[in-house]
């Protein structure tokens, strides 16, 4: 019994530490640091960490939160001030147009089908209609005589937007068309089932899978900034209003030499 | 007892109870965070728009679940199909076939499989249950089959331990009852054994369903999450638990109260399985 009690005060203690050192934390030294909080898209998540975490090497004084989200959350966020920098994979609804963007690279959407399909180059009218729902098999573009196994992105998506802007051209992606929840799974699909189709960013197209010309087009990086290539989206930067001076520092080092390289490496379209 | 002693006997049974109470506390706040998230959405969009709807499009304004909550029952009763068989025949054999030593390695083994992580389940299903479905029987591979079939598997620990539970405490009076009548062990199984647990075999089948239709993970990876109701076993679908999961990360307004919008439906879904499950356990103690 007296052990008992025992172990329960220190249970108590150990609660009542956590909770002060906790409090602590709070209340901490805030101003103290430059401390820059971004968070939107999960597509540019991954690329921002990756700056951010060189960008605090030189500045070690910096201190940079990245969270996701997605597209929609970054950029409400910013109109709510809550962030200092949105991120968003698709360019901006005609209501969120006051808010300031600044385009830190470009991103390839492309049309992958497994490496054993023998098609490599559809129209961007068979692609619609392959997603739309009216192009069911493999056959009506040239190949077997096999269902087509489309996948898309879940609704709310950035690529999705992109995809539904860039190549759907108003119409509806099919229902009865599979759905995943990150560009990861979805390639997984395409380099397992032969006969599957969607679409991934082009920085992570590798040998698993195919890219699939679009009107005699290849998806290189190359065809992007000559202009030819046209499902690109920009990877997007928010800021509502000017950004301040501490901000202002980390996207100048985003859009410098160091910077884009560091994207370009990743698999991106720079600007420079 | 000193005054002291009494004291901290008072003071520890009060820590309990509140911590005893949380849980209620717990399940009280799910309820109402659902409900006020979830409840504003059906009274904007209706309740028939929502439920009977055949449309998912959040960000278009259309919050149709209808083909959600067909796919949710289709994957449960494939899993029950496919699980029940099983479990059922694992719960006789464990109670009136096994040996001891056969009971020492089966129990521990059951409660490993209940222990399994659902993502371990989704990624042998991507792995090994959809390339076969492609190879032998065609489709995407990402169907109402392998979803029931990886399902079906997850749901057995559940099924097997009620039960067993169940048909091991039919009182031994009725098998040796039965026994000499003439009666051979199998007839005895059939005829006496199995109605007098079976109101304990309901429970445990209605649980195995609960768990299915919650399930949430390994439905994510292996569905194929189509919006639409599938019209055969090879067609991809999308569950209610599959479209919350699915979607939140990007959600934001009506489409995030949409997603708590079919949390509400999968809630009352779950409470009136519950329900009925715990009707058959007290019918059982009825009997």
């Amino acid at each position: 019994m007296i052990q008992m009690t025992r172990l329960f005060y220190i249970f108590i203690f150990l609660v009542t530490m956590t909770a002060i050192s906790c409090s602590r934390e709070g209340t901490g030294d805030k101003d103290d640091a430059s401390t820059i909080t971004i968070a939107g898209s999960t597509s540019v998540m991954p690329f921002t960490e990756k700056l951010a975490e060189y960008f605090m090497l030189d500045h070690p004084d910096f201190v940079i939160n990245v969270q996701g989200g997605g597209s929609t959350a970054g950029v409400q966020a910013c109109l709510n001030r809550t962030v200092d920098i949105g991120m968003s994979s698709r360019n901006l609804k005609d209501d969120e147009k006051t808010l300031n963007t600044i385009t830190i690279c470009n991103d390839g959407i492309a049309i992958v089908v497994h490496p054993n399909n023998t098609i490599n180059n559809l129209t961007l009218e068979q692609i619609r209609d392959i997603f739309n729902g009216r192009i069911k098999n493999w056959k009506d573009l040239g190949w077997i005589d096999r269902r087509i196994d489309a996948v898309t992105r879940e609704e709310g998506s950035g690529t999705r937007g992109s995809f539904e802007e860039l190549v759907m051209n108003k119409m509806e992606i099919d229902d009865g068309i599979m759905v995943q929840d990150s560009n990861g799974s979805v390639k997984e699909i395409i380099a397992t089932d032969p006969y599957a189709i969607g679409y991934i960013s082009l920085g992570l197209l590798d040998k698993r899978v195919k890219g699939l010309a679009i009107d005699g087009i290849a998806p290189t990086v190359e065809n992007i900034k000559n202009g030819s290539y046209l499902i690109v989206r920009p990877f997007l930067f928010i800021t509502n209003g000017t950004p301040g001076e501490k901000v202002r520092l980390f996207i100048d080092y985003v859009l410098s030499n160091d910077g884009q390289t560091i994207l370009k490496k990743e698999g991106l379209i720079d600007i420079m | 007892m000193t005054v002291t002693a009494l004291k901290k006997e008072q003071f520890v049974k009060f820590v309990l109870t509140v911590f005893a109470l949380s849980s209620l506390l717990f399940l009280f706040l799910i309820f109402a965070f659902i409900l006020i998230e979830g409840l504003p959405l059906f009274h904007k969009a209706g309740l028939k728009n929502i439920i009977f709807g055949l449309k998912w499009a959040p960000t278009k304004g259309l919050f149709g679940i209808f083909p959600m909550i067909i796919s949710s029952f289709l994957v449960t009763f494939g899993a029950l199909l496919i699980g029940g068989p099983m479990g059922l025949s694992c719960a006789v054999y464990l109670s009136e076939y096994s040996g001891k030593k056969m009971k020492m390695l089966l129990k521990p083994a059951l409660e490993l499989l209940a222990g399994i992580p659902s993502v371990v389940y989704g990624f042998l299903g991507v792995i090994y249950i959809v390339p076969l479905v492609r190879n032998f029987l065609g489709g995407s591979g990402f169907s109402l089959l392998a979803t029931s079939i990886i399902l079906g598997i997850m749901i057995l620990p559940t099924i097997i331990s009620i039960s067993f539970d169940s048909i091991a405490s039919v009182p031994k009076s009725f098998r040796e009852g039965s026994l000499a009548m003439g009666a051979t062990k199998w007839q005895t199984l059939y005829k006496v054994v199995i109605p007098a647990a079976k109101s304990g075999i309901m429970a445990g089948f209605i649980l195995g369903m609960g768990r299915a239709i919650g399930e949430t993970m390994a439905v994510i990876m292996i569905a194929g999450n189509a919006l639409k109701i599938p019209t055969g076993i090879l067609d991809p679908l999308r569950t209610l638990t599959g479209n919350i999961a699915l979607e939140l990360a990007y959600a934001t307004g009506d489409h995030r109260q949409g997603l708590f919008s079919t949390g509400v439906v999968l809630l009352v879904i779950i409470m009136a399985l519950n329900y009925i499950a715990n009707f058959w356990i007290k019918k059982k103690r009825l009997n």
